[in-house]
């Protein structure tokens, strides 16, 4: 008569288990596309240093059709990731203004005002 | 069997338990304290109290009041030169909870705020929105944690007092996940275990509350206090009982019958207006509101729901910005229980058991007449509570109390010797044949839910709000045989493993103890006098009444209840007044 | 539907003194319209099997004793309606122990772990300076009472620690109750505890472990908000870690 306490484990398909989980899983996975790309773009920056051939190489491998594909789903993953960021950003940082939490709204519409400025100022250079 | 050699041994860490245990710690940090308690500290009843804490707050207001309006409240049962004590403590103590992190409700300026409460002529009560039990109890608990002197064994179960030379020994418990039963060796034991209103079948108490620590004390030859005294709390949700705060009425609710009519200012507590106005309709005391509920319902004016008889509790005229500033849990606990939006619609009530006001003796420096045993909290009779408590003096009480009885615990376990380990043995041996015996019982005619039940009805029936001789008469009867139908109880469960069918069993035994002490006492007390009515004496009876019940315990028979003098310093019976007249 | 509709109420037991695993046991339980899965489970416990184990008390959703998974969620079964997961009073209703917990038995877990991990974290006003009781109490506006208010609410019933797989991945992971309350007492005014709390909540077990996967938030009973809290320690202690490496000295305070 005696205690003998059972011990779960989580298996390794714990996540297929909610749909909840199943989405979780898919930011987190946006995530290595968001990290690739920013890799990419070191890279870029480093060929740039290295001068006018080594630039023009690292364009060609950019037009490559793979790499075209990557970057289309990079940008799609990179905007689904910054719209779930700008939508937990209220929970994550709490603004308080009197005696009142600032609702979610206005924090997360600063963030595309923000966004949509920093777009503009970068197209704007690009076109000059 | 195991033995733990411990200075304090304190039963039950709710809201006095984790007081006591931290007043013991911060009296001597040398001493050891264990606190043992039946499940994890944060599940505690202090957990459900909502309203709020009383203790003497703004500058119009004073002791004097506060001792006035408790010992009316209590219709003159209460101990005065306890209440004296308590109304001085209070605001201390509360200073003090303050200062371990509970988070009060403010006033504009960042001060403490409080509300009106029953029976209160100033406000006086500080409130942590509609929480204030949660929040207490938790600030208690993690605050607890900070002393390395206090040791806590959760889960464990206290079933009997060890007596050793008329002295406090220790205690006999068991650890619920694996059934392993000690002793616990004491110097000094503290029993915070809480009310009995589980004896009862409506009641906004939660599963624990059964009276343990009181039963422990009865058996170990302690005197029971003011049984009969039983407070029905008068809103608590039809069919589950769940408390709705005397806040919401604090806040300016209303209660009004079938015809929409405000029914209070017929008992005495009108006029209706002014409204909301100290002491006066819904806020008068709560044996008042109760008993007028029934008189209605002789009447044939309550609203007739699909739980039976209600009445209506209209919040609607408070706003939404209010209810959700100071009664947030209410709205949420309306909404899910009865599918009411208190913003909308009134909320169905009707009277609920809520609290004991009787309980183990104790004087007023929370010592019973067994040296080195003390109590506090809602098991405990000091009294300050007399024969009705007003809401929001209990969680002060388990603060003041609490504190009271660690430091005296402490000090008397400074100054005497550990007790012998040999005697306490072989006292916890014959306590726990009776535990082992209903455990290995194979077959039995008797199961606990159907004594449970019997229990329950027979309470409710003979000693509800209003009660008789025959009533109480016939309850008594029932409860004697109740009693003698138990030793014939057997359980399903025969695990020695998170045996919570024995626990079950152990409960009733005790609560069924302890429902003989509140019929007998009532029957004897010929009288009516706060939350005891008699329809047969309608009267208060000062000449011969006024004075506390003793129930001791007889072994094999019903108790036998004498009496003991209130003590009177400085202010006579009188008249309790409310509504109009109360000034 | 009439009086005797009954369901299924299909939980998964575990005697320890007999069973090597938890086992699926089913019973057929009456209907009844206010009723809750809790007391479909005292039904049973009082009609049919007195061995049925599981932890409860208050039935008001506020002592945190009842938690239990419930068609698969983390769920208090003294507020989990009948009326809500059943169609015309009749289907099925698994019940298990809280996820990611030993089980003691039946519903019962064992959660000594969790009462480490918040103690770990020093749940109580800290102080470099005692205030004395006659000064009275702390000035704390309500728009500062306000800023902590929301973490106080944890009733402690691990709902949020079956829900996490950080959780059930890593044990040592302190978790979302003892780390929202560590942030509560860190946001109140009256603390002045915040370093000696570091040690614990910045460290990899600690808010570290956190991925924001924000399912503690999303079956919290109360409305605790533990994800965000973490969040917010997370960035303190970059901003720290960042200052601690920027200004000499500082690490050492």
């Amino acid at each position: 008569m005696s205690r003998k306490p059972y011990e779960p484990t989580l298996p390794n398909t714990w996540w297929l288990e909610k749909p909840f989980y199943i989405r979780y899983m898919l930011r987190e996975f946006t995530s290595f596309f968001v990290g690739a790309y920013v890799a990419i773009l070191i890279v870029g920056l480093w060929q740039l240093s290295q001068g006018p051939d080594a630039w023009g190489s690292f364009l060609g491998v950019l037009s490559h059709p793979a790499s075209v594909v990557f970057h289309v789903l990079a940008f799609v993953f990179a905007t689904f990731h910054t719209v779930t960021w700008f939508a937990l950003t209220p929970r994550t940082t709490p603004i308080m203004r009197g005696d009142h939490f600032v609702p979610p709204g206005p924090i997360i519409g600063a963030q595309y005002a923000v966004w949509a400025v920093a777009s503009i100022v970068v197209l704007v250079a690009v076109l000059w | 069997m195991d033995v733990i050699e411990t200075d304090i041994a304190i039963v039950g860490a709710g809201g006095a338990g984790l007081r006591a245990a931290i007043a013991a710690a911060e009296a001597d940090p040398t001493l050891s304290v264990t606190l043992l308690s039946k499940v994890y500290p944060m599940r505690s009843h202090t957990v459900a109290a909502e309203g709020g804490a009383a203790g003497v707050a703004k500058a119009e207001d004073s002791l004097d009041n506060h001792f006035n309006d408790t010992v009316s409240g209590g219709d003159w049962l209460c101990d005065q030169d306890a209440v004296d004590f308590f109304v001085a403590q209070a605001p201390k103590e509360l200073v003090r909870t303050e200062h371990w992190g509970c988070p009060w409700s403010r006033t504009p300026d960042g001060k403490v705020a409080v509300r009106p409460f029953g029976g209160m002529k100033i406000e006086r009560t500080w409130y942590a929105a509609d929480k204030t039990g949660f929040h207490l109890l938790h600030t208690l608990f993690q605050t607890s944690m900070k002393y390395p002197s206090v040791k806590r064994m959760d889960e464990v179960y206290t079933t009997d007092l060890l007596i050793e030379d008329g002295r406090i020994a220790g205690v006999l418990a068991h650890e619920i996940r694996s059934g392993k039963p000690m002793v616990i060796l004491a110097r000094s034991v503290i029993i915070c275990t809480g009310g009995a209103g589980r004896v009862f079948p409506f009641t906004t108490n939660g599963a624990i509350k059964t009276g343990d620590g009181m039963a422990m004390a009865f058996r170990a030859g302690v005197p029971l206090k003011d049984m009969e005294f039983v407070q029905y709390h008068p809103t608590g949700l039809p069919g589950t009982g769940i408390l709705i705060s005397e806040a919401a009425r604090g806040e300016g609710g209303i209660l009004v019958n079938k015809d929409g009519y405000r029914y209070l200012q017929d008992y005495g507590m009108g006029p209706p207006d002014p409204w909301p106005r100290k002491k006066a309709m819904e806020l008068g005391p709560r044996d008042r509101l109760s008993q007028a509920f029934w008189q209605e319902q002789q009447k044939g004016r309550c609203i007739d729901s699909k739980w039976g008889d209600v009445m209506h509790l209209d919040l609607r005229h408070l706003g939404e910005a209010k209810i959700a500033e100071r009664l947030p849990f209410i709205r949420d606990l309306a909404k899910a229980y009865v599918g009411v939006d208190v913003v909308n619609a009134p909320i169905p009530v009707r009277p609920v058991v809520h609290y004991t006001m009787g309980g183990i003796h104790t004087d007023i420096t929370a010592a019973t007449p067994v040296p080195g045993l003390y109590a506090a909290g809602e098991c405990a009779c000091v009294s300050i509570n007399g024969a009705n408590r007003l809401g929001s003096n209990s969680l002060t009480e388990l603060l003041v109390f609490g504190a009271v009885a660690g430091r005296n615990a402490a000090a008397h376990a400074r100054g005497v010797p550990m007790p012998s380990r040999t005697n306490a043995l072989a006292q916890a041996d014959g306590h726990r044949k009776r535990v082992v015996d209903l455990l290995e019982r194979s077959k039995g005619t008797e199961s606990v839910v159907g004594l449970r039940t019997a229990l329950n009805d027979t309470m409710e029936t003979g000693c509800g709000i209003y009660r008789t001789e025959d009533s109480l008469r016939a309850t008594v009867d029932t409860l004697a045989t109740l009693r003698q139908r138990f030793a014939n109880v057997a359980i399903d469960d025969k695990s020695g493993v998170y045996n919570t069918d024995l626990t079950g069993a152990i409960e009733l035994g005790n609560m069924i103890e302890i429902g003989e002490c509140m019929a007998l006492s009532a029957l004897q007390r010929t009288e009516s006098r706060g939350s005891h009515q008699r329809l047969d004496h309608p009267a208060r009876d000062d000449g011969a009444f006024l004075k506390h019940s003793m129930a001791h315990r007889v072994e094999g028979e019903p108790p036998r209840v004498d009496y003991r003098d209130v003590v009177i310093t400085r202010s006579q019976p009188a008249e309790r007044v409310y509504g109009g007249e109360a000034k | 539907m009439s009086d005797d509709t009954t369901f299924t109420l299909e939980v998964l037991r575990y005697n320890p003194e007999s069973d090597d695993v938890p086992r699926a046991e089913k019973f057929t339980v009456p209907y009844q319209e206010d009723w809750v899965v809790l007391d479909a489970l005292n039904w049973v416990k009082d009609n049919v099997d007195g061995s049925l184990t599981y932890r409860w008390s208050c039935h008001m959703a506020v002592c945190g004793s009842c938690g239990m998974m419930i068609n698969n969620e983390p769920t208090l079964s003294c507020k989990a309606f009948l009326r809500d997961y059943l169609k015309d009073g009749t289907g099925t209703i698994t019940v298990g122990a809280l996820k990611n917990f030993p089980i003691e038995k039946d519903l019962v877990i064992v959660m000594d772990s969790f009462m480490e991990k918040l103690e770990a974290v020093k749940p109580w006003i800290i102080r470099s300076t005692e205030k004395p009781l006659d000064e009275g109490t702390f000035t704390q506006l309500p728009k500062q009472l306000k800023r902590f208010k929301r973490h106080t609410m944890c009733i402690n019933c691990l709902l949020c620690y079956a829900a996490c797989p950080q959780v059930g991945l890593n044990p040592g992971f302190i978790g979302p109750a003892a780390l929202a309350l560590a942030h509560r007492y860190n946001l109140d005014t009256r603390d002045q505890g915040k370093d000696l709390r570091k040690d614990v909540t910045a460290s990899e077990d600690g808010v570290w472990e956190c991925t924001f996967v924000s399912a503690c938030s999303e079956v919290c009973p109360k409305d605790v908000e533990p994800a965000g809290a973490i969040q917010e320690q997370k960035i303190e202690s970059s901003i720290d870690w960042a200052l601690d490496h920027l200004i000499p000295g500082r690490k050492a305070r």
